[in-house]
């Protein structure tokens, strides 16, 4: 039982709903295959697409000959980069350079699965057949496959507009990073690299555009997040205004942030629609998908450097580092700005230096994967404390504990001038180590070893920002104005005449039970039984400003909005309820549904306080509109401006998440098997609304941080060819390779959000690669083992441990 | 692929959730495409055309297909059960309820291959070892779970199954 006094009359509730494992609202539709995914939607004389795709990395087009293609029945359009051209314009991008990038190429192609041309059919085989009698005649040009490449000499660019592949370059400096390193008693290096991955959702990308050029309206049903950002971000390319383009959010089949964009999958069919005057559905396979999604993960190369007093204590962090972006640079750097929020990880570190170099390549572009670039510097900065503890004979767990961030240092500002809001570090890093039983598994490691077997212990301290502000995506270019201040989210809550209430939500559902916690916090704000609760999804026509999920902001966003528009509804209620049981809104309290007169049997139930507010206005205090609803729109808490030199980036990402995981591991040296016997992941992300969901989101991060670890890479080979174009290639984590986890939550709530919620979602993915990386490392050190790359593949064992007798 | 396929029609005759169905189509054409184009089962869901992820599986005869390997052509005369199959009416089959008890769904997309391959699996051994819970699941990708809430839930539904024949 919980009472909140609003100060328009108590909410009581018979039920805990924020905190509660209730069964989720979107699973019987997914259980019985009736939810409708993008694929899923079917218009009358729709067509369907398929794109032809560059065999080169980096080529010419000198001609295209289409005749054929356009001669078979059943074909309506086929369009080449050119002709796209009088349909649509660039795809828009956030980076300031002049790096142009078109849905379909136009002039030259820059990797190996870049459209060539798209074609519209009767259905996807004739479009398929139709792309087999396209004639191409490619020149193929010389190709940069990496950093070195790309950054040497004389290297072929990959933009000819650009001097140099090198598309942007700045040192980001916070503090005396020279001072620190001048007075540190020990310095530890490393040169650490990630691997280019992709979030591989189980649904491919696509779009169905329908364009009526009557009105100029267009209809897009797409698993894009870009909803309202779309709208005008869209409609320079689709040239459409931006009132006129309606988005539909749809139910999404995984997501991991690289659904984010898709402007080009939109501008495929909105070009076809165009071109063609019917409804265009456009849908990748897989192939589409793992050559040409945009959404490649980072690829970096750093040179890290942590210094450090002979004691022990963290004080400066200095990270150079070249990250390859691919083809084009859509997004700029926003997965090297990203990180600034939470570089210097739990610990207390006084500076830092990070410089970025982002290098052009003839690869499939970088998008958001999950972590967004932060998952990348969380693994950088514990293989340097691992290193530390290495090199300096410190115990991990001892020289973690030592420089933890403390609980009443809250809220914390970080060098680069982003804050944490609260935490508890010691607490959770005691809690992980309490529920692994780290001494039990430190003697059986001891044992094993006797017994010529190797378990090793890996333990990573991380954090898991939360809740992003605009700022995010444009601090980079130093002096630039400050156009975008927030990332609102709305809601709007409405009881019906016989008392149902429904939320609407303005945001594409990603799988992250948005439905779930928003009738759970209605419950919690009004009383009501969530069971009952509908949750419908607006299209961008009928829509409020929403930045949809990402960056783990929904539940707080939600949290936010839906606190707001509760209220709202609520002072209506009460006044509705005041003026017909003749008593004070403050005498009165909502239970379970129903507002009664404390201390008298005198009540109202919600329907009929709705019957009222919708037809009986004569029952309405004098003056009160009809009907019952409220609409909120939330922008995140706790934000500031960065400064003009961006030596205080200000708080952009500010609810800052916070993890221990612990992972022992059993390698094989003959075999490079590696079998998980124990891994706990201990999180605080504030109040948690629906603790199973939120564990199944930690799990599935935790599997795409082992698939990062151990399995997952987009390989390139010497002439750019994409070596993962299917999940054959591409390894996929599957269930005999994942390991169950124990999970536990401390929760320190945020001070500055409704109810104290933190964003969860990419936890597990941004803390498991280091903790993994430890174990496998801790068990091979007698061969020596040093990791300093990613993938750890079972080959990479076999040989480390050919090579070297324990 | 072929343009010259295009057009001739073959009668395909097959029971598709218990309800009998003729369907002219393309020889070439994929089963899951007939099941989502012309029979209106969207349930089943294309994850990679490759037969790699599993999403796509669908029980004939009894047994597990991925359904963007077979030929529509193939499952003439065959009984095919698809995830809208699985329910009575509002009665949800064990293996679904065990599914939405142990919430081993996040996205969905999926998850109607893995109910495919669940119920084939309790069907068959209803005393399953959490290891050949995951051996049976690893044709079936999920990339959001982690694989843990699923295997939860197989290990409920397989102990109801036992339930049921014990009590039948």
């Amino acid at each position: 039982m919980t009472d909140t006094t609003t100060g328009t009359g108590t909410i009581t509730h018979s039920t805990r709903y924020v905190g509660a494992d209730l069964p989720r609202k979107e699973d019987p539709a997914l259980v019985r295959g009736s939810v409708v995914y993008v694929d899923d939607v079917q218009l009358p004389g729709m067509l369907h697409a398929a794109v032809l795709r560059s065999p080169h990395a980096h080529a010419r087009i000198v001609s295209i000959d289409t005749s054929e293609a356009r001669a078979l029945p059943g074909v309506h359009a086929v369009l080449t980069g050119e002709e796209a051209l009088d349909h649509i314009g660039p795809l828009a991008r956030f980076c300031a350079e002049e790096v142009v990038e078109h849905a379909i190429a136009v002039g030259k192609v820059r990797y190996h699965g870049e459209a060539v041309v798209a074609v519209a059919a009767e259905s996807r085989y004739v479009a398929e057949d139709a792309l087999a009698k396209v004639r191409v005649e490619y020149e193929p040009l010389p190709v940069v496959t990496d950093v070195v490449s790309a950054t040497a000499e004389g290297a072929p660019l990959v933009h000819e507009n650009l001097e140099s592949n090198v598309v942007y370059h700045h040192e980001f400096a916070f503090g005396d990073v020279e001072g620190d390193f001048a007075g540190a008693a020990h310095i530890v290096r490393r040169e650490l690299r990630w691997p280019r991955a992709t979030a591989a959702p189980m649904e491919t990308n696509g779009a169905v555009v329908k364009y009526d050029p009557a009105t100029g309206r267009m209809d897009v049903w797409s698993n894009t997040n870009l909803l309202n950002f779309g709208a005008w971000v869209m409609s320079a390319t689709l040239r459409v205004a931006p009132h006129m383009l309606n988005f539909h959010p749809m139910a999404v089949g995984g997501s991991f942030g690289s659904k984010h964009f898709l402007a080009k999958q939109v501008a495929i069919a909105g070009a076809l629609a165009k071109a063609t005057g019917c409804p265009v559905k456009f849908m990748e396979d897989r192939a589409d998908n793992l050559l040409a999604s945009d959404a490649q993960g980072p690829e970096r190369q750093h040179v890290a450097e942590l210094a450090l007093d002979a004691d022990g204590t963290f004080r400066s962090l200095r990270i150079r580092l070249l990250d390859d972006y691919g083809a084009y640079f859509m997004l700029a750097i926003a997965g090297n700005t990203n990180p600034l929020s939470q570089i210097v990880g739990p610990y207390r570190i006084r500076s830092v230096s990070y410089d970025v170099s982002a290098v052009l390549t003839n690869k499939n572009q970088q998008g958001v994967f999950r972590g967004a670039g932060a998952d990348v510097t969380n693994w950088v900065l514990e293989r340097l404390v691992d290193a530390a503890a290495d090199e300096l004979g410190f115990d991990p767990i001892d020289l973690r504990r030592r420089n933890l961030i403390q609980p009443d240092q809250f809220p914390y500002k970080i060098p680069t001038g982003n804050s944490y809001d609260s935490g508890n570090y010691p607490a959770v890093l005691a809690r992980a180590l309490e529920l692994a039983d780290i001494d039990h598994w430190r003697a059986e490691q001891e044992r094993a070893r006797e017994q010529g077997r190797y378990i090793g212990i890996g333990i990573a301290t991380a954090q898991q920002r939360s809740t992003y502000y605009a700022s995010e995506f444009w601090f980079h270019n130093v002096g630039a104005p400050a156009p975008f201040t927030t990332t609102a989210e709305s809601v709007r809550l409405r009881i019906g005449p016989t008392g149902g209430v429904t939320a609407t939500l303005f945001t594409p559902s990603w799988g992250n039970s948005q439905e779930t916690v928003t009738a759970q916090l209605i419950a919690a704000e009004l009383g009501v039984d969530p069971a009952g609760i509908a949750v419908d999804l607006a299209p961008t026509m009928h829509g409020l400003p929403s930045a949809g999920p990402g960056g783990s902001r929904m539940t707080v966003m939600l949290s936010g909005a839906i606190t707001g528009a509760a209220r709202k509804l609520r002072e209506k209620i009460f006044q509705i309820a005041a003026h017909r049981l003749e008593a004070s809104v403050d005498d009165l309290e909502l239970r379970d549904g129903v507002v009664s007169v404390r201390g008298t049997d005198s009540q109202m139930t919600l329907a009929d306080i709705g019957m009222q507010a919708y037809w009986q206005s004569v029952n309405l205090p004098p003056g009160m509109e009809s009907g019952l609803e409220a609409t909120f729109t939330y922008d995140p808490p706790f934000f500031s401006l960065p400064n003009d030199e961006r030596t205080d980036l200000g708080n952009f990402y500010p609810i800052v998440g916070h993890g221990c995981h612990v992972v022992v591991v059993e390698v094989d040296p003959e075999t490079g098997q590696i079998d998980f016997l124990r891994y706990v992941a201990v999180h605080d992300h504030g109040t948690v609304v629906n603790p199973r969901s939120l564990e199944g989101q930690i799990r599935g991060g935790i599997a795409q941080g082992i698939g990062i670890a151990l399995y997952e890479q987009v390989a390139y080979d010497s002439v750019g060819q994409n070596l993962a174009g299917s999940l054959d290639e591409y390894v996929l984590p599957g269930a005999p390779d994942v390991p169950r986890v124990e999970i536990a939550f401390v929760e320190t709530p945020s001070p500055w959000t409704a109810h104290g919620v933190k964003g969860g979602g990419e936890g597990g993915r941004m803390i498991a690669p280091p903790a993994v990386t430890r174990a496998v490392e801790d068990a091979l050190l007698p061969f020596g083992a040093r990791f300093d790359a990613l993938p750890i593949r079972r080959e990479d064992v076999v040989e480390l441990c050919a090579g070297e007798s324990a | 692929m072929e343009a010259q396929d295009s057009g001739a029609l073959e009668l395909v005759e097959l029971r598709v959730n218990g309800v009998g169905r003729r369907v002219g189509v393309e020889p070439r054409r994929l089963l899951v495409d007939v099941l989502r184009e012309d029979l209106g089962l969207t349930g089943t869901n294309v994850g990679c055309s490759q037969g790699v992820c599993g999403s796509c599986t669908v029980l004939v005869d009894g047994a597990t297909v991925r359904s963007c390997l077979m030929l529509a052509v193939q499952a003439h005369g065959r009984d095919v059960v698809t995830v809208e199959g699985l329910a009575d009416g509002a009665a949800m089959h064990p293996v679904q309820q065990a599914f939405l008890d142990a919430q081993a769904q996040q996205c969905g997309f999926c998850t109607p291959g893995f109910l495919a391959t669940a119920v084939e699996l309790v069907e068959r051994d209803t005393q399953p070892s959490e290891t050949e819970i995951r051996e049976a699941l690893a044709g079936n990708v999920c990339r959001c779970t982690g694989y843990e809430h699923i295997v939860d839930a197989v290990i409920r539904a397989a102990e109801a199954q036992a339930e049921t024949r014990e009590a039948g």
